[in-house]
């Protein structure tokens, strides 16, 4: 496996502009000769769908859900990034790449991180042009909050809805082009495989959700845009939906994938409660600012929060960081949870979870103020627990968020198959080892928008390709391995439920296997032990499974059990992925790496690279390469929070 | 917290042309702390486990944004909590012993695909039909070039609230699109940038939305009483002016 990142040359700042002059181009008459398959039609596929779809080109778009709408971009809440500076406090595009890469941890590219933050000033220009209700001042410019990990005020927002208002600008672009005809929608297909004719991505296989029919589409190019793989852990904040099949059935086909194991918890959710839980709620670390968070000092102390006088209380964040205190960044205030709870002193029914307690603040400020600031996310947290934050502190608990692994791209977002390219949560590119608040919804529009337009002509233009059918063979093969693989899922349920599995029992064993294992703090043996007992859970899931109804029909069994039976395969290269990185970095501690405090410790000398996974057949060890990351522009640091 | 014992009535239906009718199963030990899709997936486990086909139902997000789940639950969409979804009702809504009545959104224009599961596409063709303003990406002007009054940004906010999740459609008694329609037109009509469309715009929505097969509104207001976003009748009002203005300055 080849990794040319194809940076271009030159100084930081003109490689993005030296790569447009040098790209080639398609001339707008040509262009409609040229079809281009997007799947996915969250704020990176909407965008580029509409974008390529303007330009001319025939775009064929597909979705999970019953509607481009509701990809899952529609449920962020706080921002998205960009270095306007319209507070003149000091923001710039340098600024923003700056914070970008040392929010990252030093583990991503300078090149594609610096081009992030050069569009992102277009991304809301655009937005707004498209009539996205931004909040705005009494004067009638745009307003601007602040996030984790910036020193500026460079976030802009609409309520807590901004992903939903950037998705339905996106959205709206491309249904302006779906009315055009220039855009042809597939709603309710899952893609199941991608087709690749003399080495590249010309097709892909569907199931239709609705009728169960496998379908193949051609192209002279496919971009992935299907987001991320956080419900490999069953539990997560990322929409039901959300899943690996498509970057996996790549990476199956050949596509390196990178990071896998680089995945963000969010350490203010809404505690698990149940075995029934379906899935976490995030509730905006904004409140860490006015929050103090606590666990008894005691193992065992089952008082009301309300009862435990400040002397038998551990507010460990504070003790600890005593500079930053309950605003460390959020690997860290999720690691010391897991760690009080791992030491016994979680509270709540299932003793995951730790308070976060905002009476210290009313005193202060008042109960006004308070519910200025966090009314509707105290309202949400009530209606969901029951519970008002106002009288009792808050429960709050780490839940998988966030992955920063994916599918890896070169400074084209071409990933290792030529002609198919990862946009968004779904390539590895610009976010390292840790994400930025606010700066995935940045990600996936500036791909869409601003970056991929110019990757598609400099493919379709340097490359001469021949026509395909969809009655070619490799697509006949592709339909037929589909065809094979949902058989073989079926297989066990002709004789009934009695002594199999349910999908979600296997989902939810795999799940706590990574969550245990490979989350926020991870050593080789718990990550060797995973690793062992991987290979029975997956047997277990192929020989059991019990999935009733049929293949030609809805079935959202058959869907749920495709989609596990891809994270038990990918699980494999997460943990490998997180065993082979054996320094401290980013959202995760490799226990084995830490300073003299027990902080996190990186590992320069051996770790400055990404780590892309070779998938060598089923069954085989998959193999690892290196694409060392090179840093002329900035000089890694350890960070700090003491 | 605590358990309760439902009894559910939940609507079967194979496919969108074949028959359906009410099931009805026991539902025992439903923790009220669960949320009413998670009651759900108890039951449709449950169902798996005996062999039994699981009930077909749409959700994603579960935390009230994506729009793609909603049941009508004892007659009120989305079930008797206000301003909520379906995946923020909470089984603490329910005594023990209740009887549950479980049913998809009804409407003309929704076709039932299975059991709970049903086609709002033609929401996706009104907005095609004009709910944009035709900007190509790239060459805007900047953010701030022209300034909007927070007041007006705000307005336009409320209605770009909408999730598009089709309460308001199953409630009505003339299965009528107008507040999902409404709420994208005033959205854009607030806004500078949605001005130079705006009289075709309207036009447009509307002609799509009748010819979809959606009703007329006849100001019932149930639409606005069950809407999880709280979408204000107002935007109908404004809608109906819009497309006057409209009929009248485009003949
Ligand atoms: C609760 C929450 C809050 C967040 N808040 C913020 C925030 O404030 N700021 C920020 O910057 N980021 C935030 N994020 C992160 C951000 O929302 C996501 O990273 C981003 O929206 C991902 O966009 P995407 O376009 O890459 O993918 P998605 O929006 O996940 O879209 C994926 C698309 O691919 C389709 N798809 C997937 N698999 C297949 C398949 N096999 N076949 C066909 N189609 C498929 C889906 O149907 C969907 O259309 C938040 C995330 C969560 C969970």
């Amino acid at each position: 496996m080849e990794l040319n990142s194809q940076i271009p040359s030159g100084a930081l700042s003109e490689k993005w502009d030296n790569h447009k002059f040098n790209s080639k181009l398609v001339n707008p008459a040509n262009r409609r000769k040229y079809k281009i398959i997007v799947v996915g039609t969250g704020l990176a596929g909407a965008s580029a769908s509409a974008t390529l779809a303007e330009q001319g080109y025939q775009v064929q778009t597909f979705c999970i859900q019953d509607s481009p709408r509701r990809a899952h971009s529609i449920a962020a809440q706080g921002g998205i990034n960009a270095a306007k500076c319209y507070q003149t406090d000091g923001d710039s595009v340098q600024r923003l790449f700056y914070d970008t890469i040392k929010g990252g941890d030093f583990r991503s590219r300078e090149a594609n991180v610096y081009r992030l933050a050069q569009v992102s000033n277009s991304i809301i220009d655009q937005c707004v042009a498209q009539g996205v209700p931004f909040a705005r001042e009494y004067g009638g410019t745009m307003a601007n909050r602040s996030f984790g990990g910036a020193q500026v005020s460079r976030t802009f927002y609409a309520r807590g809805q901004t992903g939903q208002q950037l998705l339905l600008g996106a959205y709206s672009a491309l249904s302006r082009q779906i009315h055009k005809g220039q855009v042809t929608m597939y709603n309710r297909r899952e893609m199941m495989e991608v087709v690749l004719v003399d080495g590249r991505a010309r097709g892909i296989v569907t199931r239709n959700i609705i009728t169960g029919e496998i379908e193949k589409y051609t192209a002279d190019m496919v971009l992935l845009a299907t987001g991320g793989y956080g419900n490999a852990y069953f539990l997560s904040t990322n929409a039901m939906a959300s899943n690996v099949t498509a970057a996996w059935r790549a990476h199956k086909k050949g596509a390196g994938f990178a990071n896998p194991s680089f995945v963000q918890i969010h350490p203010t959710c809404i505690p698990v409660h149940g075995d029934y839980q379906s899935k976490l709620t995030l509730m905006s670390e904004s409140l860490r600012n006015d929050g103090r968070v606590w666990v008894p000092k005691k193992v065992g102390d089952k008082r009301h929060p309300n009862d435990i006088p400040d002397a038998d209380r551990d507010y460990y964040l504070e003790k600890k960081y005593p500079s930053f205190g309950n605003l460390v960044p959020r690997d860290v205030a999720s690691r010391n949870a897991k760690e009080q709870c791992d030491l016994g002193k979680g509270v709540g029914s299932t003793q995951l979870a730790v308070y976060l307690d905002f009476a210290d603040a009313i005193k202060r400020d008042g109960q006004e103020t308070i519910m200025k600031k966090y009314g509707n996310l105290f309202q949400m947290y009530e209606k969901i627990t029951d519970s008002s934050p106002l009288k009792e502190p808050m429960m709050i608990y780490p839940a998988v968020h966030y992955t920063m692994g994916g599918l890896w791209v070169d400074y084209n977002l071409m990933t290792t198959i030529p002609g198919l390219f990862a946009l968004g949560e779904c390539n590895f590119s610009d976010h390292g080892a840790n994400r930025l608040g606010a700066s995935a919804l940045m990600q996936g529009l500036a791909d869409g928008y601003f970056v991929i337009s110019t990757s598609v002509a400099n493919y379709l233009g340097t490359n001469s390709l021949r026509a395909v059918s969809t009655s070619d063979d490799a697509f006949n093969e592709a339909e037929k391995e589909v065809e094979g693989r949902i058989n073989k899922l079926l297989k066990n349920s002709a004789g009934g439920p009695a002594g199999k599995v349910t999908v979600d029992e296997i989902h939810k064993e795999i799940g706590k296997l990574l969550w245990d294992n490979c989350g926020m703090a991870r050593n080789k043996e718990g990550l060797e032990s995973a690793l062992a007992k991987l290979p029975a859970i997956k047997e277990k899931f192929w020989n059991k499974v019990y999935i009733p109804g049929d293949t030609k029909e809805i079935n959202q069994s058959l869907e749920r059990a495709g989609r596990v039976a891809d994270f038990l395969e990918f699980a494999e290269i997460m943990v490998r992925d997180a065993l082979a990185r054996e320094e401290s970095c980013g959202c995760h501690l490799r226990e084995e790496s830490q300073t003299e405090e027990n902080e996190a410790k990186r590992d320069d000398e051996n770790f400055s690279h990404v780590s892309v996974w070779e998938h060598k057949g089923d069954g085989a060890e998959p193999i690892m390469h290196k694409e060392q990351l090179v840093f002329e522009n900035v000089t890694p640091s350890q960070r700090s929070y003491k | 917290m605590s358990d309760i014992d439902l009894n559910l009535q939940i609507w079967r239906q194979k496919k969108t042309d074949s028959p359906g009718s009410f099931q009805t199963y026991a539902l025992d030990k439903i923790s009220t702390e669960m949320s009413f899709l998670e009651m759900l997936d108890v039951l449709n486990e449950k169902l798996t486990k005996e062999g039994l086909d699981p009930v077909a139902f749409d959700h994603d997000c579960r935390e009230g944004i994506c729009g793609m789940c909603g049941t009508v639950v004892n007659g009120v969409a989305h079930g008797p909590e206000k301003e909520v979804t379906l995946c923020q009702l909470h089984m603490r809504n329910f005594q023990n012993g209740d009887t549950l009545v479980i049913e998809p959104f009804r409407s003309r224009a929704f076709p039932i695909r299975k059991d709970l599961l049903v086609d709002r596409s033609a929401f996706d063709r009104i907005i095609q039909s004009g709910g944009y303003v035709s900007v190509n990406t790239g060459g805007t002007p900047d953010g701030n070039a022209i300034p909007i009054p927070a007041p007006t940004a705000e307005l336009a906010m409320d209605a770009a609230a909408c999730i598009g999740c089709g309460a308001c459609v199953a409630s009505c008694p003339n299965g009528a699109a107008m507040l999902f329609t409404s709420a994208k037109v005033s959205q854009l009509c607030l806004l500078p940038q949605g001005q130079t469309e705006r009289h075709q715009r309207a036009l447009n929505m509307v002609e799509t939305m009748d010819k979809e097969g959606f009703g007329n509104c006849s100001n019932e207001r149930e639409c606005e009483a069950v809407c999880p976003k709280s979408i204000s009748i107002r935007n109908i009002a404004r809608l109906n002016r819009e497309y006057l203005k409209a009929v009248l300055s485009e003949g």
